[in-house]
């Protein structure tokens, strides 16, 4: 028998709210969350995203809301009543067990028998490949072993729901991309819902089916990662989704001002004209000879296939833009955008 | 960067760098002075003093301790106070410690609880005198209710009221020190795997707190194994509480032989290395390493 996710149609977040005090960490999220689905929770530090997950797996009680699973209420529910799987930011393996008493851990909490705990613990170790590392201590391991431990002992209760709060923010960036293709191989492979928390737009993007971004305790957008790519709801999702130049202007006859040129964008929602707030992505402003836009090179960072650089324009708002070809601090260069991707949101972002 | 010279070019303030040496190595000097001065010296002065005897030959001390009863079984009325306080000063701070950590407003509470530390023994003595005695509020309150006096001073339960209290606030602060050490996230890991309260603490806590009790045990138990002033005030000096220190005291103050209480001082020490011994092997079968969790 292989590890597999119990089964479940759907996990509901009804409105649920958390405060401390009077500080809202969490304000009336509602989501719907089915079997196999990956849900990265995306936001930066203090968006309420943490708080979301501790309440999910329980160690937080809700102040208002409730969760669903299927047509059972779960969120007044201990946390060792839920079933969770949870993957610590610090792995939180247990320091004083080996690696096969901290992944059969779960089950023996369970009572379940002492050959099936062993089968299915080297059922774990086969997942997430660490065969032959069973009888060492967590202090032994490095820091990918120690991760994919947490994730074997997680997986092995087969939660419904594996929760993963930040799991790759302590590897390194070669390890972080390496663990990032396992945790969505093993994903599938259990067939569980999973959410996964980060602040990383990267690794959210690469990772989920959906992304629900959070910013000071509210949902901002949900949507795939080529929608919230694309089509950032709001400029502040623009500005976390990597849309650097954000951009204060006047929406006029259908053209916007931007660095002292007059240029086209596509408006996200219906606005008129008036102040708009301009996002355009640095890789979507590139090198032309005929670009509206001249900038005056500030600097140039070299990224092997390409140089990431700032410009000042005439007006003395500065531009983020990308070329493969070599510009030098002085330069001056003109710069073009498709319409398409110059988005406009109406209001202006601080 | 240029190649380092030779070895033997290597200035010499260089070289002792590297064993962490350097001057700021000498302000370790009054510290060892001072331990050497008040502990090093009088120490090995008396255990060559326990040799000298007024009369006999150099073992005349040693053989007169362990054939008078009255002076060997100091030794058992003194752990049978030492050890019953001890562990009964560390287990009560288990669950306290468990209790307290979780609180908001710890600080109000460790306070109230470490006021007895600042105190000292003569006051916690006289209180129980004046509390507990045949005419204190404790009694007056029994006979009141008809169920009669109850001797709680000038005896046994005398001098272990006194241990517990005077005790208790410092391993208490211990347990919650090394319990607060312990990672929160790794009992919250072991919950969201299904262990409840009960498991939690058997599987998680325990183990990781063990290492830091065994110590807890020992500093303990040092701590009340010295036990004097309680005994004399609180307890009956002839009888069931006299301990070891109260034969020293007797021998040096009352019969001024000094060799005889040198070599009292000496069992003492023994007795205690022994216990303090015992507890540490015992720490061999515990798990020993980092409380925290991932890479520290």
């Amino acid at each position: 028998m292989a590890i597999a996710a119990r089964d479940f149609k759907e996990l509901r977040l009804d409105g649920m709210s958390r405060n401390f005090g009077t500080v809202n960490a969490l304000m009336g999220v509602t989501l719907n969350v089915r079997r196999g689905e990956f849900i990265a929770l995306l936001g930066p530090s203090g968006c309420g995203k943490s708080t979301a997950l501790n309440c999910l797996a329980g160690l937080l009680t809700l102040s208002g809301g409730s969760i669903w699973l299927d047509q059972t209420r779960i969120d007044r529910l201990k946390p060792e009543d839920r079933g969770f799987g949870m993957v610590f930011q610090n792995y939180a393996l247990f320091p004083h067990m080996n690696v096969r008493k901290n992944i059969g851990f779960g089950l023996a909490m369970q009572g379940a028998p002492k050959v099936d705990i062993e089968r299915k613990i080297d059922e774990a170790l086969a997942i997430v490949r660490l065969g032959g590392q069973g009888e060492k201590l967590p202090g032994q391991l490095s820091g990918g072993q120690q991760q994919r431990v947490a994730i074997a002992r997680a997986i092995i209760i087969e939660p419904p729901l594996v929760l993963m709060d930040e799991p790759l923010s302590n590897l390194d960036a070669k390890l972080r991309l390496e663990m990032r293709a396992e945790i969505r191989r093993i994903h599938d492979l259990i067939g569980s819902a999973t959410i996964y928390v980060t602040h990383d737009q990267e690794e959210a993007l690469s990772l989920a089916d959906r992304i629900v971004v959070m910013r000071e305790g509210v949902v901002r957008q949900v949507g795939t990662p080529p929608e919230l790519y694309a089509q950032p709801a709001h400029a502040d999702v623009a500005e976390f989704m990597g849309y650097r130049n954000l951009i204060r202007s006047h929406l006029d006859g259908g053209k916007v001002t931007v660095g002292g040129a007059a240029i086209k964008g596509t408006p996200i929602g219906a606005i008129g004209n008036g102040a708009v707030t301009v996002a355009i992505r640095p890789d979507d402003l590139t090198i032309a000879n005929d670009g509206p836009v001249a900038v005056k090179v500030e600097s140039a960072q070299y990224h092997g296939n390409s140089f990431y650089c700032s410009g000042r324009a005439g007006d003395g708002s500065e531009l983020y833009f990308t070329t493969e070809h070599r510009v030098g601090k002085g330069d001056t260069v003109r710069l073009i955008a498709d319409p398409k991707r110059v988005l406009l949101y109406a209001g202006a972002a601080s | 960067m240029t190649d380092l010279p030779h070895e033997e070019r290597r200035p010499l303030r260089v070289r002792l760098a590297l064993y962490d040496l350097d001057a700021v190595t000498l302000l370790l000097v009054p510290a060892a002075l001072f331990v050497a001065a008040l502990f090093v010296y009088p120490f090995f002065y008396g255990f060559f003093l326990s040799f000298q005897p007024k009369a006999g030959d150099w073992l005349a001390n040693y053989r007169k301790f362990f054939s008078d009863p009255f002076l060997y079984d100091t030794i058992e009325a003194t752990l049978r106070l030492a050890i019953p306080a001890t562990l009964i000063n560390v287990l009560i701070s288990i669950p306290v410690a468990l209790r307290v950590r979780l609180m908001t407003r710890r600080r109000i509470l460790t306070t109230l609880l470490v006021v007895p530390l600042t105190l000292g023994t003569v006051l916690i003595a006289e209180g129980l005198l004046t509390y507990l005695g045949p005419q204190g509020w404790f009694n007056r309150i029994l006979s009141l209710v008809g169920i009669g006096q109850v001797r709680l001073v000038h005896n046994y339960t005398g001098v272990m009221l006194s241990l517990i209290l005077s005790g208790f606030p410092f391993t208490f602060l211990l347990t919650l020190s090394h319990l607060t050490g312990i990672d929160p996230s790794l009992e919250q890991a072991a919950a969201t795997l299904g262990a409840k309260a009960r498991a939690r603490f058997r599987y998680i806590l325990m183990p990781l707190l063990a290492q830091g009790l065994a110590i807890n045990l020992c500093l303990s138990f040092v701590q009340t194994f010295s036990v004097f002033p309680s005994a004399v005030l609180l307890g009956s000096p002839a009888g069931a509480t006299r301990v070891i220190s109260i034969a020293a005291y007797q021998a040096a103050y009352e019969q001024y032989d000094a060799s005889m209480a040198s070599a009292i001082a000496m069992i003492m020490g023994f007795v205690q290395l022994f216990v303090v011994a015992l507890i540490l092997t015992g720490r061999g079968f515990v798990y020993r390493g980092a409380v925290g969790s991932g890479k520290g």
